[in-house]
């Protein structure tokens, strides 16, 4: 063939990667390799298989856009544990969706990997150490299994350690695979080897320089090839001393990519921002790389040393002050460190003409980079939420000149500013939840918009008022509690209604893609889109507001949504539901005859003071990091190569604040439960004949297969006939008194990001509150499980018996019951939580539910219902038809 | 009997594939005793149900619906052999009989499609092995509770289909069809297996593959998105790549817009007649399916069209007519 149109390496996983120009460099995750990872070969060899796939998910979420995975070990089976963690791994489409990189040095396991991968791997590696033969034998093989590979600079005599060996290597096994077993030249991938340098030894000086001048060669001389390679090895002579190590890997990249080097193993933990290199370090350190000076060695080496240990980082850390003043604000914005901005902001303002020019331009210059390093994936969002609290700062600083400069130049705005464009945020009537909306919020206004907070149960009038009135150019809603769905949707008719034209953003913990396009967007003929991350939010506002983006981007949104709706509406009709009759002649039937629960020991309703302390060992972190967007298990995610440093530094600060918070009882921690005789009847309802109350259950109606039961929660409950005396239970916790005010204090400070902490702390210690009291309830309250004793994480795990479901989750999503455990307990009056009009929780770090005890009670989703049972809901509950639709309706088929 | 390569007349025209089998032995309401006939009367487990073996049983019956294909337009007939595999065939004990049924399935089809082609040398008509993807999945667990168990490996597979494979061009099959993939990694064990026979035979039999898209999620059972797929079978030398059954024609078309943009070889459909209603029975009548296949051909997606389960020679008479006035997809991309 000889065509010189470019062919491009395609490779899958359950989704597509193609290695294009565009691509620009692939990075390849390797935490799931037992040789370069100890934690992960510890975990193969004790056969924990569960946390191994843990790893290999948090590199994917991570941004790996292919895991290597290798189990070379002479300790373990290396076929076997090959299959099994890949068939574990095809099974998690989270993980699945990206290429699987094939490692081993023996052909049986990577012919054992191949056998049983569906997408298209690639093969790590083959070379032509032992010979000709075996090389295209095995590349043959490869070829069969649709694989591609990657080829060591390596033969006969050893491994290419110079230019000329490099080409030689890589010239004569890319001509016998294109041309005797007709490999496809694109998918051949080399790895020409990354020595280190400055190792002081004479012959490894050109290791880095006759590696990227090889890549270069290879580019350019064997078409549609791609190059790789493990950086880290470039380092190898500074170990221990990172900010060297970091600098030398960005060089390397640096001058390796525009080489052509396209693919490679990267720990992003361990790359300094090339144009972050301080211009001494990144002399010395392109001296080595580059071999450009006959000493370059011996000066890096010496220099190096001024980074070594901490008294010398403080050196260093505080040399930056000596830089000039806009490097020194950049600096100060990109750390997030707050100690010198309002000396160098009152330098800026005495160097500029106005005041109002420090903000567009010093602190401007410093926020874009950081929002280019955070576009990038360079900094993640603590860091960004930090920037803009120095950001606040400064500015806040400014303003009183800016007035008075107003007031002296009557006439002329002298705040004008550049904003990027103005946002409106709210979190919509009747909920209550506003981390999310407010990590959202500081982003876009590092990015440059200004931002029109409205907090949170904010009415619509106000959101549309204020929009109108501002004249703001996007409007976001954020919402956690599925009646603020149908909030939205009526803001979205509103907005049609007053003939507005600007993007409505959806976001929040209930809010889905799905349902903006199928409920929200067609309400409202202009822009609707769903953003459910913070990074994201900053991308998609850019596109819907920058004049040169904004036509074409939101039409491709319209048609976009336009497109799933019919999708997924086309799939929701297919679904078949069962009549209530029929759902209910097939319900959950537990044994009773074997089933005895004692009576509680504390019957009837009792109220609570939780002690702080006694909550912390129950806290579940993995929720925390992940609404600071920094996804992965704890503590595993502190191992995680892309998020590890930074979720450290974040649960370092979060423990910060919980001394504090422990030390002042910041927050009180209160709580009230009730336990009840009870029994089912034959409509779905838990009776309480001792209270007169009556809680309303769903039963699922989804089709199923033969032979499995539609579940109601009342399936837990023994039934009348029965006449085993049973019993229910309900309570609500809240660790929200005094979050608001302190959370407040922070805002006043301007310090979001310890606002946001001390909120997302106090939902740690309601869902802490929840647990703790669930375990009192077994062990002793009740006491149906005096003899429980669980470990911490076991306890977190739920692998106790009993379950305590919240209305307003999935086996029970009407809120309405809510309303019930409030009359039975009196909730309001004894700890002050009150149930907002769409019936959430206020203060919002609170949590309620019921309590079942049967062992095989288990939670599961309702999904969706129909219309009859609806209709028997209202008549059961006794409340108008229109009622129970508008309550139930995410949940009503359609 | 001598033929033009099929590959140069797809640079021609738009080829039609026939359609369901199923469908119409269903028409035939055979009786237990039917699908057994005289030589597998004493045979000890049920066997209706079985209709790969009524191309042993029921021979004329097969050959009929073959001719009202050919009869119909479709110049690509499949043979009845859809699961004549020792795994699938193992559900009636009849791995031993997998040789003979392939063989035979292929010579009923093969003298239909060489009476038509004497009849009509302008239109010759070919035979296409239809290989299915059997009642196991490589990459899928079918434990619940445990994702990692496999019920089929790799070499299972690939021994299964090399037995069929070997068989079907020892009765003349022209074309191979590895079909209704609802896991790639079953595919790619077929198409090694082929890759075997032809260095074995020195053979250059064209393949085709056709995956399966098994619901709106736009993916296929084991996962993968459109493109996905294509690029986990494109190493193989294909003659066409495509998707059939699980869909109509109007829900398979985002997906054939992925192939028809993307893939190196010829693009293949063969939809279902519309979903299944109620009773799960397909009710879209001829016109209302060709009516969205003239919508293929319009777009210009396809190279080769035909119909899954519910399509019957009505339909494919439909199909024929209006694929003879369309235009093939250009496969250089």
């Amino acid at each position: 063939m000889s065509t010189t149109s470019p062919k491009y390496l395609h490779l899958s996983g359950l989704e597509p990667l193609v290695v294009t120009p565009e691509t620009n460099f692939i990075n390849v995750g390797e935490r799931t390799n037992v040789a370069g990872s100890k934690l992960f070969l510890r975990l193969i060899k004790e056969e924990r298989f569960d946390e191994a796939l843990a790893i290999a998910r948090e590199q994917v979420e991570g941004g790996a856009q292919i895991i290597d995975v290798n189990m070379d070990d002479g300790l373990i089976d290396g076929k076997k544990a090959m299959v099994s963690f890949l068939n574990l791994v095809v099974a998690e489409p989270d993980i699945a969706r990206v290429p699987i990189m094939i490692d081993s040095s023996k052909w049986e396991i990577i012919e054992a990997g191949l056998q049983v991968v569906q997408g298209k791997c690639v093969v790590n590696s083959i070379s032509l150490k032992e010979g000709e033969e075996a090389f295209l034998w095995q590349a043959r093989r490869i070829r069969q299994y649709g694989a591609a590979v990657i080829v060591m600079a390596f033969d006969e005599v050893g491994q290419a350690d110079n230019y000329e060996r490099r080409l030689e290597i890589a010239e004569r096994s890319y001509r016998l695979l294109v041309d005797q077993v007709h490999f496809p030249p694109e998918d051949i991938i080399f790895d020409l080897n990354i020595f280190p340098v400055a190792t002081g030894m004479e012959e490894h000086r050109r290791n880095a320089i006759d590696f990227i001048e090889a890549t270069r060669w290879v580019r350019q001389n064997l078409p549609h090839c791609s190059v790789s390679g493990g950086v880290s090895n470039v380092s190898f002579s500074f170990r221990g001393n990172n900010p060297v190590r970091e600098a030398m890997h960005s060089v390397f990249l640096y001058h390796a990519i525009k080489a052509g080097m396209n693919m490679g193993i990267v720990n992003p933990s361990m790359l300094e921002v090339y144009d972050d290199i301080p211009k001494d370090l990144l002399e010395h350190v392109e001296d080595v790389v580059l071999d450009r000076r006959e000493d370059a060695t011996e000066r890096l080496l010496n220099f190096a040393e001024s980074f070594v240990g901490t008294a010398k980082e403080k050196v260093q850390e505080n040399q930056w002050r000596d830089e000039p003043l806009q490097e020194r604000i950049t600096r100060a914005l990109v750390k997030g460190i707050d100690a010198y901005i309002l000396e160098d902001v009152e330098e800026a303002r005495l160097a500029s003409e106005r005041p109002i020019h420090v903000i567009e331009g010093h602190l401007m210059t410093g926020m874009n980079v950081v929002g280019d390093l955070f576009g990038s994936g360079k900094m993640f969002l603590p860091q960004v939420v930090k920037s803009a609290r120095v950001m606040k700062k400064a500015v806040a600083y400014l303003l009183p000149f800016i007035e008075e400069e107003k007031q002296s130049l009557a006439g002329y705005d002298a705040t004008a500013s550049q904003a990027a464009g103005k946002i409106l945020m709210a979190t919509v009537k009747g909920d209550v939840h506003d981390i999310g909306k407010n990590i959202v919020s500081v982003v876009l206004a590092c990015n440059n918009y200004e931002i029109i907070d409205l907090g949170v149960m904010v009415p619509p009038e106000k959101i549309l008022d204020t929009a109108q009135q501002e004249g703001v150019d996007a409007i976001g809603l954020s919402g956690l509690i599925t009646p603020s769905l149908d909030e939205m949707v009526h803001i979205a008719k509103e907005m049609k209604r007053r003939n507005m034209t600007m993007p409505l953003l959806i976001g929040g913990a209930t809010t889905s893609k799905a349902h903006t396009a199928v409920k929200i967007a067609p309400e409202y003929p202009f822009t609707v889109v769903h953003v459910n991350d913070a990074s994201r939010a900053v991308t998609v506002v850019g596109n819907l507001l920058q004049p040169e983006t904004q036509e074409a981007y939101r039409e491709q949104i319209k048609s976009e949504y336009i497109d799933f709706a019919e999708k997924f509406n086309n799939r929701g009709s297919h679904k078949e539901f069962v009549t209530l009759a029929e759902a209910r002649s097939q319900k959950q039937l537990l044994d009773w005859s074997a089933y005895a629960v004692p009576a509680p020991k504390n019957k009837g309703v009792h109220v609570l003071d939780i002690d702080l302390h006694d909550l912390v060992p129950l806290i579940d972190w993995t929720p925390f990091f992940r609404s600071w967007d920094l996804h992965g298990r704890y503590p595993d995610l502190f191992s995680d190569e892309v998020v590890g440093a930074q979720a450290k530094t974040l649960f370092e600060d979060a423990q910060g604040v919980l001394d504090i918070l422990l030390q002042e009882k910041k927050l009180s921690v209160k709580g009230i439960y009730g336990l009840f005789e009870a029994y089912s009847d034959d409509q779905d309802d838990i009776v309480l004949p001792q209270n007169g109350a009556t809680f309303r259950t769903l039963r699922q109606q989804a089709k199923k297969k033969e032979g499995v039961a539609y579940m109601a929660l009342s399936d837990f409950i023994a039934p009348k006939e029965t006449g085993i005396t049973d019993y229910v239970g309900c309570f609500c916790v809240s660790a929200g008194f005094g979050a608001d005010e302190w959370a407040q204090e922070y805002e006043a400070q301007l310090d979001d990001y310890n606002s946001i902490m001390v909120k997302a702390i106090a939902d740690r210690f309601a869902e802490a509150a929840a647990e703790w009291l669930h375990l009192k309830v077994r062990t002793e309250f009740w006491g149906y499980a005096s003899d429980e004793s669980l470990e911490i994480n076991q306890i977190i795990g739920e692998q106790y018996r009993g379950i305590r479901p919240a209305p307003g989750y999935p086996a029970c999503p009407d809120h309405l019951e809510k309303q019930t455990i409030w009359q039975l307990l009196d909730v309001e009056e004894a700890i002050g939580v009150r149930l907002t009009e769409s019936l959430a929780m206020w203060p919002a770090a609170s949590v309620s539910g019921y309590y079942f005890a049967h062992p095989e009670a288990r939670y599961f989703g309702l999904g969706k219902i129909t219309q009859e049972q609806v209709a028997d809901f209202a008549r059961r509950k006794n409340i108008p038809l229109a009622e129970a639709q508008k309550w139930l309706s995410p949940n009503i088929a359609d | 009997m001598k033929k033009p390569d099929i590959r140069l007349l797809l640079k021609e025209r738009v080829l039609v594939l026939d359609g369901a089998m199923g469908t119409m032995i269903q028409r035939h309401k055979f009786t237990e005793a039917d699908y057994r006939g005289d030589r597998f009367a004493d045979w000890n487990s049920p066997l209706q149900g079985n209709n790969d073996l009524l191309s042993l049983t029921q021979p004329a019956a097969i050959k009929d619906i073959h001719a009202q294909y050919a009869a119909a337009g479709a110049d690509i007939l499949e043979t009845n052999t859809f699961s004549s595999t020792t795994i699938a065939m193992a559900d009636y004990h009849m791995e031993s009989l997998v040789k003979e049924i392939n063989m035979v399935s292929a010579r009923l089809a093969k003298e239909v499609a060489d009476e038509y082609t004497a009849k009509q040398p302008d239109k010759p008509r070919y035979v296409a092995g239809s290989i299915g993807p059997t009642n196991k999945t490589a990459s899928l667990s079918p434990e619940v509770n445990d994702p990692g168990y496999r019920a089929i490996d790799f070499d299972g597979l690939r021994i299964a289909y090399k037995e069929q494979v070997e068989a079907l061009m020892d009765g003349g099959v022209d074309l191979l069809l590895v079909e209704t993939v609802f896991d790639t990694l079953n595919a790619k064990a077929a198409l090694f297996a082929i890759q075997e026979v032809k260095e074995e035979r020195k053979s250059d039999i064209p393949v085709m593959v056709s995956g399966t898209i098994t619901d709106a999620s736009g993916r296929t059972l084991s996962g993968q998105t459109a493109e996905a797929f294509l690029i986990s079978i494109a190493h193989a030398d294909l003659l066409s790549v495509g998707f059939n059954c699980a869909l109509g024609a109007k829900q398979l078309t985002p997906h054939l817009e992925v192939l028809a943009k993307k893939a190196p070889f010829a693009v293949s459909a063969h939809p279902n007649a519309g979903l299944p209603n109620a009773f799960g029975q397909y009710d879209e009548s001829p016109e209302d399916m060709a009516a969205q296949i003239q919508d293929y051909l319009d777009l210009n997606l396809v190279n080769i069209i035909g119909g899954c389960c519910g399509t019957t020679p009505d339909h494919i008479e439909a199909i024929a007519r209006i694929a003879a006035q369309a235009k093939p997809r250009s496969t250089q991309i």
